[in-house]
């Protein structure tokens, strides 16, 4: 009987781990920057390239920091969110134009909206690797404090919203700055 | 002249062939073939040191490459911000805390061994470990049955031989 009973078992626990396996994301990589202070910035607004935005300016009230390009096919899936988002002012939504060319980028919001309270340029991508970016769109929620408390990678959805970054959202801005 | 004709024919065929070979040598090779940055370096180490590090950082968009070895834009920033650190002076290991902080351990072809990677690490010495006894008592096993079966082959062989002789002798 035990000679059944072993193979059977190990098979199942094999089974179970396969299937786990099967399930994990791999581009679903932890982010080694949560709880962690936001990297600091001063990069140039996208409207008005003169102008600089820097993380001191953020200071004290919970905002998104959303990466987007205009070349990115997902963000194109995302941006329809971001808009209604933008709509229900629950939060203020900043945007990383990451690598794009800036008469694309002010093209891409004009014809599909602009969800952003303002947009930086980060032309060389610096500030993408300051802030761990590897695929577009990324989303960080960043509290008052200017302390990253999540990061989503991929195209935020309307459940993602709900479920997660709302409640999330609402809990920061209860906490004093 | 039909001679000649063939013989023209052969060479075609055969500087064809050889045309394809060269051509099937030279794909095998293009997985060798790497992203290459003009990029000037102040020493020997230090270009030394660049290549090691591109080679054990993960590209992150196309996973199971390395930076040295992908192409992607990202895998391009990445090898630049090494370089640059690496032209400001900063050592292989402050480079790889400077991945690490930003892209976690996931960036490193070699993780750290801690509690989190334990089991990468010792999973499969212990699964090695597992097979190896097992076979050893399986053969244990086996050595100790092999005397009791031979008693029974023993039997069985003579039962054979001599149901073999009583047919011979009835024949």
């Amino acid at each position: 009987m035990l000679k059944f009973i072993i193979p059977l078992v190990l098979f199942i626990v094999l089974a179970v781990f396969l299937a786990m396996g099967l399930k994990l994301n791999p581009r679903d990589i932890p982010s080694p920057f949560i709880d962690k202070p936001a990297p600091t910035f001063s990069a140039p607004k996208l409207t008005a390239p003169t102008e600089k935005l820097s993380t001191q300016d953020l200071k004290g009230q919970v905002w998104l920091f959303n990466v987007w390009a205009s070349w990115c096919v997902s963000c194109r899936e995302e941006h329809p969110i971001l808009n209604q988002l933008a709509k229900q002012k629950a939060v203020v939504i900043v945007g990383l134009n990451y690598k794009d060319d800036p008469a694309d980028a002010k093209k891409w919001l004009d014809t599909l909206g602009n969800p952003y309270n303002v947009s930086i340029m980060d032309s060389d991508g610096r500030i993408g690797i300051n802030f761990g970016v590897y695929g577009v769109p990324e989303t960080f929620v960043i509290d008052k404090k200017g302390v990253i408390r999540d990061k989503y990678t991929g195209p935020v959805t309307i459940e993602l919203w709900q479920q997660t970054i709302l409640p999330l959202i609402t809990k920061l801005q209860a906490e004093s700055a | 002249m039909a001679a000649n004709h063939t013989a023209a024919h052969h060479k075609i065929t055969g500087r064809k062939r050889v045309k394809s070979l060269i051509l099937i040598f030279l794909l095998l090779l293009s997985p060798l073939a790497s992203a290459v940055d003009a990029y000037q370096f102040s020493n020997p180490e230090q270009e030394a040191t660049y290549n090691t590090l591109v080679s054990e950082l993960r590209c992150l968009v196309c996973q199971n490459q390395t930076i040295g070895d992908s192409n992607a834009e990202l895998a391009a920033d990445l090898r630049r911000q090494v370089h640059e650190m690496l032209q400001q002076g900063k050592s292989k290991d402050e480079i790889l805390q400077f991945m690490t902080e930003r892209y976690g351990d996931f960036v490193l072809y070699n993780p750290p061994f801690k509690a989190k990677t334990g089991l990468l690490w010792l999973g499969p010495v212990t699964f090695l470990i597992i097979g190896v006894v097992t076979v050893l008592l399986f053969v244990r096993r086996k050595k100790t049955i092999v005397p009791v079966n031979t008693e029974g082959d023993v039997e069985k062989l003579a039962a054979v031989r001599r149901l073999l002789t009583d047919k011979n002798s009835e024949n």
